[in-house]
C-alpha cells in the first residue's frame, strides 16, 4: 500500500524534531527578563526589563561589540572581492587545476575550525606577528570567501551567457558589461552571501580565540560570561543582539536569493 | 583601413576588453590571481605553518620551542593520556553520528517525501534557521535548559518523574551531578548544534529517491517497513555518509561544547586549546590538531568511495 499521507507517528517524531531545533532558542529570550540573577532557575520567579537598561550601561559590553561589527564588516568586504573574483573564474572557465581550487575554497569550513585556529596561531608564532584586529580579520575572511562563492557561483550559472555576448555586440567592453548587465544581475546573490558572510563572522568563536590575543569580540565576551559568569541576564541580552545580528541577515539573505525569476535570460 | 566592423577604440577600457577578448587567460588569471594568493599565503600557509610545528618539540625546562626537526611530539601524543582524549573525542563524535541519524531520518524522510508548498517551506526555513544562528546561543541555551536548577529537572519533578532523571544520572562513566555536567549532556547538545547538517543532505538524497521504486516494492508486496529497509534507506545512504562526514569532523574539532557543558575531561579541540594557551606547548598543540586532519581524510577517502560526495 502506498498513500500520499504520511504515518501519523512520522508526523509527530518530524515535528517533535522541528520543535526540539526551535524552543531552546526561545528560552534565551525568556531568560533575557528573568528577576533572578544567580541561578536558572525555571520557572523565572518574575519578569522584569531592567537587563536591557542594564546591559546598555556595561561599559565592557561597548568595545567587543565594536570590535565585533568591524571584524566583520572588513571580513565581508574581502569575502565578496574575493569569493566574487573565484566564482566568475569558475563558472564558466575550464582550467588546469579547477577541482583542487574548489576543494582549496571549501576546505576552511570542511575541516573543524580548531584546525583553521591552530594553523594560523602557528604561523603567526613563526613569523612573529603580533595579535591585531588584523589577524582576526585573516582567519574570518578565509572562511568567509565559500559563503559569497557558493552564491555568486549559483547565480553565475542561472545566468544566461548569451546576455553577456549580446552586450559586446552593442559595443559595451568588459567594464561597461560589468557595470551593466553582471552587476545587476549577480547583486542580490552579492548581497544575499555577503550578509551570510557578515552573520558567520559576527558569530564566529572557535578561530577568533586562537588569533585574538588580548581583545575580545562579542562572541567571546560571551563566553568568558559563560566560564565565569557576572550577571546571568544580562548575557541573555547579549545573547539576544547576537541573535538578532545573526538572525536579520540570514533571513534577508532567504528572501534575496528565493526567487531567481528576475535572472536575465535564466529560462535559457 | 578606414571601413572596419570593429567600433572606433574610445579609451583604455576598450583596449583592455579587447586584450581581454584576444586572450582569455589574461583575464582568467587577473580573476584567480587574488583569491589564490590569499587562499594559497593566508590558508595554505598556515596549513604549512602547523606541520612545521608539529615537527618541532618543546625544551621541558625553559618552555622555549625548539627550533629543529623532531618526531618526539608526535611520541608525546601517543602517551596513554593523550590517547585517552582522542579516544574519547573518536567516541564521541560517532555517538553524536548516530544519535543525529536517528533523530533527522524523520524530519527529513517528512520534508522529501509529504512536505508539499508551505509546509515545504516551513520545514526548510526550520531547519535553515537553526543552522545559521548563533552556535554560541545555541550552547548557552543549552546550558539553561541542562542547569541543575533547569527546565529539564523542572519538567521532570512537574510530572514526577525525578526517578528517572536521576536514574540516568547515576549511570557509571557518563552520568553525573547534573545532566550540564555529564558526558550524557554533552552529547545532547553537540546532537542538536550539528543536526542540521545531517538533516540537510539527508533531504536531499531522500527526495532523489523514485518514487516508481517505492510504488514497484508496494506493488511486489512489500510492506511499508520493509519497503524503507530495503528500497528507501539504501538509496539515500549517500546522503546519510555526507551528513555524517559534518557531524563527526565538526564534534572532533569542537572544544566549546564540552567546556561549557559537561565533566572536566578533555577532548581533543580542548587540547589543542589548552596546550597553545595555558600549557604554551604550541608543537603539542599542531601535533593534536594533525590527528583531525589525517582522521578527516581517511574518512573522507572512504565516504568518497561510498559515493557520498554524489549526494552532495
Amino acid at each position: 500500500m502506498h498513500s500520499d499521507r504520511a504515518p501519523l507517528s512520522l508526523r509527530l517524531s518530524a515535528i517533535a524534531g522541528l520543535l526540539f531545533l526551535h524552543l531552546p532558542i526561545a528560552l534565551i529570550f525568556l531568560y533575557a527578563f528573568t528577576t533572578e540573577e544567580r541561578s536558572f532557575a525555571f520557572p523565572p520567579p518574575g519578569l522584569t526589563t531592567k537587563w536591557f537598561a542594564v546591559a546598555w550601561g556595561r561599559a565592557d559590553i561597548w568595545p567587543p561589540l565594536y570590535l565585533s561589527l568591524k571584524v566583520a564588516a572588513i571580513s565581508t568586504l574581502l569575502a565578496m572581492i574575493l569569493g566574487t573574483l573565484v566564482a566568475a573564474a569558475m563558472a564558466r572557465a575550464r582550467f588546469f587545476g579547477r577541482d583542487q581550487l574548489s576543494l582549496l575554497i571549501i576546505l576552511p569550513i570542511a575541516l573543524p575550525g580548531v584546525i583553521t585556529g591552530m594553523s594560523l596561531r602557528s604561523a603567526f608564532s613563526i613569523m612573529d606577528i603580533p595579535f591585531s584586529t588584523l589577524t582576526i580579520v585573516l582567519g574570518h575572511a578565509t572562511f568567509c570567501i565559500v559563503i559569497v562563492y557558493n552564491n555568486a557561483v549559483a547565480r553565475f550559472r542561472r545566468l544566461s551567457g548569451g546576455v553577456v555576448e549580446a552586450s559586446a555586440d552593442l559595443g559595451a567592453n568588459a567594464f561597461q558589461t560589468f557595470r551593466y548587465i553582471l552587476l545587476p544581475n549577480l547583486g542580490s546573490a552579492l548581497l544575499a552571501g555577503g550578509m551570510l558572510a557578515f552573520a558567520l563572522s559576527f558569530d564566529e568563536v572557535i578561530v577568533t580565540t586562537f588569533t585574538s590575543g588580548q581583545q575580545s569580540t562579542l562572541p567571546i565576551w560571551m563566553l568568558n560570561e559563560l566560564v565565569r559568569p557576572r550577571q546571568r541576564p544580562v548575557t541573555n541580552v547579549v545573547a539576544i543582539v547576537v541573535f538578532c545580528a545573526t538572525f536579520i541577515p540570514i533571513l534577508l539573505a532567504y528572501t534575496l536569493t528565493r526567487g531567481g525569476s528576475d535572472t536575465a535570460g535564466g529560462g535559457k | 583601413m578606414t571601413a572596419s566592423a570593429i567600433l572606433p577604440d574610445r579609451g583604455p577600457g576598450d583596449r583592455i576588453s579587447a586584450v581581454f577578448w584576444r586572450r582569455p587567460r589574461v583575464l582568467l588569471a587577473l580573476l584567480l590571481a587574488p583569491p589564490l594568493l590569499w587562499l594559497g599565503i593566508v590558508y595554505l600557509g598556515s596549513l604549512a605553518a602547523l606541520l612545521l610545528q608539529s615537527f618541532y618539540s618543546i625544551d621541558e625546562f625553559s618552555g622555549v620551542i625548539k627550533h629543529e626537526f623532531t618526531l618526539k611530539t608526535y611520541g608525546d601524543l601517543l602517551r596513554p593520556s593523550n590517547m585517552d582524549i582522542i579516544i574519547r573525542t573518536l567516541v564521541m563524535s560517532a555517538a553524536v553520528t548516530l544519535a543525529s541519524v536517528v533523530v533527522a531520518l524523520p524530519i527529513a524522510y517528512y520534508a522529501a517525501r509529504y512536505a508539499r508548498g508551505r509546509w515545504k517551506a516551513v520545514f526548510y526555513l526550520g531547519v535553515m534557521l537553526p543552522l545559521w544562528s548563533s552556535y554560541l546561543v545555541k550552547v548557552y541555551a543549552w546550558k539553561l535548559i541542562l542547569a541543575k536548577e533547569g527546565i529539564l529537572t523542572w519538567i521532570a519533578d512537574s510530572l514526577g518523574v525525578s526517578f528517572l532523571l536521576d536514574a540516568l544520572l547515576a549511570l557509571p562513566s557518563i552520568g553525573g551531578s547534573s545532566l550540564s555536567t555529564s558526558f550524557i549532556g554533552t552529547w545532547i547538545v553537540f546532537v542538536y548544534v550539528w543536526l542540521p547538517y545531517m538533516i540537510l543532505p539527508m533531504q536531499a538524497a531522500l527526495e532523489r529517491v523514485p518514487e516508481s521504486m517505492l510504488e514497484a516494492s508496494a506493488d511486489l508486496g512489500a510492506s511499508p517497513g520493509l519497503t524503507f529497509r530495503k528500497v528507501t534507506f539504501p538509496l539515500a545512504l549517500p546522503g546519510i555518509i555526507a551528513g555524517s562526514i559534518f557531524t563527526f569532523s565538526l564534534t572532533m574539532g569542537d572544544y566549546i561544547i564540552p567546556q561549557i557543558i559537561g565533566t572536566s575531561a578533555n577532548f581533543i579541540g580542548m587540547a589543542v586549546y589548552q596546550q597553545q594557551g595555558t600549557a604554551g606547548n604550541i608543537p603539542l598543540a599542531a601535533a593534536f590538531s594533525v590527528v583531525p586532519i589525517v582522521i578527516m581524510l581517511i574518512y573522507l577517502t572512504l565516504a568518497k568511495r561510498a559515493g557520498a560526495f554524489d549526494a552532495l
